[in-house]
């Protein structure tokens, strides 16, 4: 352990641990999207949507081994820690760099660094701060400007993304994070030591492509929902639907 | 030609410093950026004035020591060219040109545009070096090396050591000044013996002289004279990980079964 706090007592170290849960989280986000497809799949026998199939699933993961919302909780935990060293870190480094240059350019040109490496800090916090009302909203209910019932995700979602200014915020969130893994995917690698001439332009291809799929992936379903090209709710069985025709 | 200079002007370490504007006229297309700044000192010194000082020595751009941050460039706008090799013919006539000191923590002002470099030093004194023995002179290519990685290990050894990259970098880091330092010694044989404690020295000596860290921008590369890498940023970070946390500090240690 104390190897470990020695690598990460040093700015290389800490780059490194921010860009092992920069991946992580990326591992997490291109899962994440991965299951809001499933949003598009057919409704099982019962008529329940696949997506609150999937939901449920996720709470009841690694059963019978483990009793219900254990492995759930176990990842959850696992990735909030990666999202607080993630935090903590890049903003002990940001501090450190500001002592660098006590003196500022008056003139200083970017002739190489990219907008979206240029803006990780600005594009990460955004991120953040939408991670917590995204949570607020369909983790927790707690903001709930639409009708948010637990298990129903079709649902929750339908209603949520009838609203062209949740879409809107939808969208300008996930230009963040397009932009944010545009770097961020490749520049851990860097920082890894793992790029090199014969792999730079598959790992840039790969942070491209990645950025595209998750902006793409989360972003088409609350799109196609919005533009009514998806079956309303209430077409799934009756478990998520109320008396008054909507869900609650 | 005729250039409207915007120069750094700064007594010494204590003095905040500010630009002064500078008028040059009648110069030649093949004048050098360094001989500019001569003909303007000159005219500085015959009316009462104060030369403006900066650093240069070979003017051949092989020995590292000009500087200068010009138009917000490192060495100015011509790539893999250091400020003594670029020519007023880079800039358009009538130009109005900003020059500034390298800008870090870690090198302090000395006067005007000249900056104290020794924390490269500090940090070559800390691992750059390799261990050889006193005997007879061993017999020419008497060490085998891979050409592929003896050129490597020379791309890394062309670094003039001129701080363009702590420059050009955003947060002043040194990254790619000591990488390429680590790279050229832990690549050949001979620098098989330092490799474990070189890179831990080197890296911790430029975090104590208060460089910042990379963010991945690429500006050290496109900014540097020699058009250094960043693969061997990539290269030491490798380097560190593996003589931090992968190999064994207790070489000699005693094992047991159970």
């Amino acid at each position: 352990m104390s190897r470990i706090a020695k690598y990460y007592g040093s700015i290389i170290g800490k780059k490194a641990v921010v860009a092992v849960t920069g991946l992580m989280l990326l591992g997490f986000l291109i899962l994440h999207s991965i299951g809001n497809l499933k949003g598009f799949l057919p409704p099982n026998s019962a008529g329940e949507p696949d997506i609150d199939v999937y939901a449920h699933f996720l709470t009841v993961m690694g059963e019978p081994l483990l009793p219900d919302m254990v492995a759930l909780w176990a990842i959850r935990i696992i990735l909030i820690i990666a999202l607080i060293l993630h935090v903590v870190t890049v903003s002990k480094l940001a501090a450190h760099n500001r002592r660098a240059r006590p003196v500022a350019y008056r003139n200083h040109k970017h002739v190489a660094a990219t907008l979206p490496a240029r803006w990780m800090f600005v594009t990460g916090g955004i991120i953040l701060t939408f991670l917590v009302i995204h949570l607020l909203q369909f983790t927790t209910g707690t903001l709930d400007p639409t009708p948010i019932v637990y298990g129903c995700v079709y649902s929750n979602l339908y209603y949520a993304f009838q609203q062209w200014w949740i879409l809107l915020f939808y969208v300008g969130a996930l230009s963040m994070v397009g932009l944010h893994v545009f770097h961020g995917a490749w520049s851990a690698f860097q920082t890894l030591g793992v790029d090199n001439p014969d792999r730079n332009r598959k790992l840039r291809g790969f942070a491209l492509g990645t950025a595209a799929f998750l902006v793409l992936g989360f972003l088409s379903l609350p799109t196609l929902m919005y533009l009514d090209v998806m079956k309303h709710p209430n077409a799934y069985g009756e478990s998520c639907v109320l008396s008054d025709g909507r869900s609650e | 030609m005729k250039f409207t200079l915007e120069i750094w002007r700064q007594e010494n370490g204590e003095d905040a410093g500010s630009f002064s504007s500078h008028e040059v006229d009648d110069v030649s297309p093949d004048t050098s950026f360094l001989e500019m700044l001569d003909i303007l000192n000159e005219k500085l010194t015959e009316s009462g004035g104060e030369p403006i000082a900066f650093d240069s020595d070979c003017r051949e751009g092989i020995c590292g020591m000009c500087s200068l941050v010009i138009n917000g460039e490192a060495h100015g706008p011509k790539r893999a060219t250091t400020t003594c090799q670029l020519y007023m013919r880079h800039f358009p006539d009538g130009a109005s040109i900003t020059v500034e000191p390298w800008r870090s923590g870690a090198f302090p002002v000395v006067r005007d545009l000249a900056v104290d470099r020794s924390a490269f030093d500090r940090i070559m004194r800390a691992g750059g070096y390799v261990t050889v023995h006193s005997g007879p002179k061993p017999d020419p290519n008497d060490v085998p090396v891979n050409p592929e990685i003896s050129e490597k290990a020379l791309d890394a050894s062309t670094c003039i050591g001129c701080g363009a990259c702590v420059a050009a970098c955003p947060n002043g880091a040194a990254m790619l000044y000591t990488a390429a330092k680590v790279s050229h010694l832990s690549l050949l044989p001979q620098g098989q013996p330092e490799r474990q404690e070189r890179v831990q020295k080197m890296v911790a000596q430029m975090e104590e002289e208060g460089f910042g860290s990379c963010r991945n921008y690429g500006e050290c590369e496109a900014q540097c004279p020699k058009s250094i890498s960043i693969d061997f940023i990539g290269h030491m970070n490798r380097e560190l990980l593996r003589a931090t946390v992968i190999e064994p500090t207790d070489l000699r240690g005693e094992m047991k079964t159970q």
